[in-house]
């Protein structure tokens, strides 16, 4: 028939370039890049943005577990801290209790999908609001991070550890950018391509109609509160990696970046809309951002004041066009 | 209402147009002080137009108004609250979290050497209260009031407000039948003391109860006006759709003896119901009804797993399925068309394929895997079978209340369906397209699924049900077959 194939060929077109709601912020991006090339000699150079990738890869990994979150309607606060008790648990089975590193990296990756796991139960049995038991979590685990060597840090790993952040594959791919490159992509294959990643968008939409509709509701919450606490477990593994050292104050604040990259990248607070590709854009500008004014000569200072600003510009924009 | 009574609001040859689309095609339209002029019509018939434009909220494109004898024409909401014309809406806007008092004068607190006058405002509520008969302190929380007291404190607001024209928009959809006529009483007050009241609905028996004349609009026209509400509802009906009607509901269908669904001494987990037994038959509809807070509801419910199950077993073809969870009965072919559209049945600012998707990604995904494509192919192909005017990608909130819920009803019928739980399936949607529903439901039952309807319409209960179960404070009254079914055995067992 006709018809029904333009209609199809018409729908595959625009699912394509379809953004989720993210043309502005892209636009925003190609503009701020457009800018420091011009601004600075070195902002458009391989190794610059190579090093921008590096610089973004923490942010990234742990900014597609919020993504999920944000999109049920939830919020995840504890991912910061959560971060840093991976690095500990890791540093201190490794390091002080000497076992193998590859067993220390998978127990810290279960502790932080099991910090994950508590916060999502918290909010699907007890009701718990998840900004209140996610800021729960964020004490306890900032609590057990400083608990585990006293507030000490930890140093010296073997080497082929730290350097899996700095051998560039082909000459350009460190093992933690590939990480994170893969990471974003089933991160998107799922939200885009899957039953459950399709269930997040009617749990964040209205979760009794998601819940009349048979998505099973509570089993996704927490799944999606254990993922984010696996990718910010995941997220100390790397910096880690980049540091060659574990500290308990690692990752302070870091929930915050996490939920700017996702808001900017124009996934709704209020949960339902949104996706994986805004984020990789949000965790873009705001590498990309950081990378131009430490170019400029900014000072760090003011530098958080142009993210700031940068924040509220970009969801007053997304609500403004919404009118 | 005397027939000399010259009229505080007139409206003359009231146009607008958005762009090329015209939506009021020169409305004339009278009233009077102390009379309750009921505004009938279809959605999309231009009601809630005219009375934007008479509220402020909407400027006309052409055409002049007069109120209280002169040239009026308010700019904005705020311009017609000071000429003196309140509108009520639809979804009450009360801030549950404040008094009733600071609720009456938000935005307009009376003061006293700049700071709040809290005793004024007390005195000034509690006399807008009396006025409407409700006896509540001023001082307590909106919160926790029954929505019938919201709605007469959003009146109380408009009353300090010294409105002499009240439009209520809807005001009954939330309401049951006592909370009905208690705000009916306090109407029939106000037109008494001689304010002019505006009346939308679509419930034509509150209409042909409460109104003094009746206006029928349909497409952007005044059609008919009825200068008695003393009515045939097929009269009016056939007005407001614009042709006769021969007959409202379908033949219905004749069930087989096979017995699908047994409900054996349900009792609601939450307390709202007992021991309710019954049986349905493929291919019977199976009508239930009773008064509000009777526990229809909560036991249709229960039955489709949203609601728990503290005794009793739901059996389906002979194998005891009571259900857990909405996940639990779907699989088992029990789905509910929920009461409520638009918080239970649909994600509205999502795309009417997105919500097709959500109820069907067993049918959808292969292995669980899904493609925007599928799903919008998937959502298409079942919209076209149903009838609904629109398209995949399209918005839900875009859609008529109407085509919304044959949308919640597509949903599950991809899945084939053993039993189908509709409740309230056309509160809220224009009677031209109840019938529609109507011959999806009577089309259900004569695919062989046991079709199970709660409603609060009598005539529709009576119109599309082979045997009504009527309930009454949680209990199973009894139940009447179609032939000994009429509204006053019904309303009999509904109140004993």
């Amino acid at each position: 028939m006709m018809t029904s194939a333009t209609a199809r060929n018409e729908s595959r077109f625009s699912d394509l370039f379809s953004m989720s709601g993210a043309t502005g912020p892209l636009i925003g991006l190609i503009l701020l890049c457009v800018f420091l090339s011009f601004a600075t000699d070195s902002f458009l150079t391989t190794r610059n943005l190579l090093n921008v990738m590096d610089q973004v890869t923490v942010l990234g990994i742990m900014a597609v577990g919020m993504t999920f979150v944000i999109l049920i309607g939830g919020i995840d606060l504890a991912v910061g801290s959560v971060l840093a008790l991976a690095m500990m648990v890791m540093g201190y089975l490794s390091n002080v209790a000497g076992y193998p590193l590859e067993l220390a990296i998978v127990m810290s990756l279960v502790v932080a999908a099991a910090t994950g796991a508590a916060s999502g139960l918290l909010i699907t049995l007890f009701n718990v609001p998840a900004f209140i038991a996610t800021l729960a979590m964020m004490s306890i685990a900032r609590g057990l991070a400083n608990m585990i060597t006293d507030g000490q840090q930890i140093v010296g790993f073997p080497g082929w550890f730290s350097m899996l952040a700095f051998i560039r594959h082909g000459g350009f791919l460190t093992f933690t950018v590939a990480a994170m490159l893969v990471v974003f992509a089933i991160g998107w294959f799922f939200l885009r391509y899957t039953s459950g990643g399709r269930s997040l968008y009617a749990i964040g939409g209205n979760p009794e109609v998601a819940r009349l509709a048979g998505i099973n509701v509570s089993f996704m919450t927490v799944g999606v509160y254990v993922v984010s606490g696996l990718l910010a477990g995941l997220g100390g593994i790397v910096l880690a990696m980049r540091l060659d050292s574990v500290q308990p104050t690692a990752g302070f604040t870091y929930e915050l970046d996490t939920i700017a990259a996702v808001v900017i990248g124009g996934t709704s607070l209020s949960g339902g809309q949104g996706g994986i590709v805004g984020t990789i854009i949000g965790v873009l500008i705001i590498g990309v951002l950081r990378n131009g004014l430490n170019l400029l000569g900014v000072s760090p200072f003011t530098q958080a004041v142009v993210i700031g600003v940068v924040i509220a510009l970009a969801v007053a924009a997304e609500a403004f066009k919404k009118r | 209402m005397t027939a000399a009574a010259s009229p505080i609001l007139s409206l003359r040859d009231i146009r607008k147009s958005y762009g090329p689309i015209q939506v009021l095609h020169g409305i004339d339209l009278d009233v009077c002080a102390g009379e309750v002029v009921a505004l009938l019509g279809e959605n999309g018939a231009g009601k809630s137009t005219v009375s934007n434009v008479i509220s402020g909220t909407v400027l006309p494109s052409s055409g002049t108004m007069t109120w209280q004898g002169q040239p009026y024409a308010p700019a904005n909401p705020r311009q017609a609250i000071d000429a003196g014309v309140g509108m009520i809406h639809q979804e009450l806007l009360l801030l549950p979290h404040l008094s009733i008092a600071e609720n009456v004068f938000v935005g307009r607190y009376p003061k006293k050497g700049g700071r709040i006058d809290r005793r004024t405002m007390a005195e000034e509520a509690a006399r807008g209260l009396k006025r409407l008969g409700l006896d509540v302190s001023p001082n307590r929380l909106v919160q926790g009031l029954s929505t019938a007291n919201q709605q007469l404190i959003e009146i109380a607001k408009a009353l300090t407000l010294n409105a002499k024209l009240l439009i209520l928009d809807e005001p009954t959809a939330a309401l049951g039948g006592e909370e009905t006529q208690k705000l009916f009483r306090q109407i029939a007050r106000l037109r008494d003391e001689g304010v002019g009241i505006i009346y939308i609905s679509h419930r034509l028996e509150e209409i042909r109860q409460i109104s003094d004349r009746i206006v029928v609009m349909r497409d952007g026209n005044k059609v008919q006006e009825f200068e008695s509400a003393d009515i045939p509802v097929r009269t009016i009906v056939e007005a407001m759709v614009g042709r006769s009607l021969d007959r409202m509901f379908p033949a219905l269908p004749t069930p087989s003896e096979e017995t699908v669904l047994e409900i054996k001494g349900l009792k609601s987990g939450l307390g709202h119901f007992s021991d309710v037994n019954f049986k349905v038959r493929k291919g019977e509809i199976f009508g239930i009804a009773g008064l509000v807070g009777a526990g229809r509801t909560e036991l249709v419910r229960a039955i489709a797993g949203a609601d728990p199950i503290s005794g009793g077993q739901v059996i389906l073809n002979g194998r005891d399925i009571t259900p857990k969870s909405p996940r639990d009965a779907i699989r088992n072919g029990i789905v509910l068309v929920p009461e409520d559209r638009k918080q239970q049945g649909l994600v509205t600012q999502h795309s009417i394929a997105q919500n097709i998707g959500y109820a069907n990604f067993s049918k959808v995904a292969r292995s669980g895997f899904v493609t925007n494509s599928r799903i919008n192919e998937f959502a298409n192909e079942n919209i076209r079978k149903f009838g609904v005017k629109g398209r995949g990608r399209q918005n839900a909130s875009e859609l008529s209340g109407g085509n919304q819920q044959n949308v919640v009803i597509a949903k599950w019928l991809a899945r084939d369906p053993k039993v189908v739980v509709l409740d309230e399936p056309t509160r809220g949607i224009d009677v031209g397209a109840r019938s529609s529903i109507y011959e999806i439901i009577v089309g259900l039952a004569q695919e062989g699924v046991a079709v199970i309807v709660v409603s609060s319409d009598l005539e529709e209960i009576l119109g599309v049900s082979n045997r009504i179960m009527v309930m009454a404070a949680g209990r199973q009254a009894g139940i009447l077959d179609h032939s000994q079914a009429n509204d006053v055995s019904v309303m009999e067992l509904a109140t004993a």
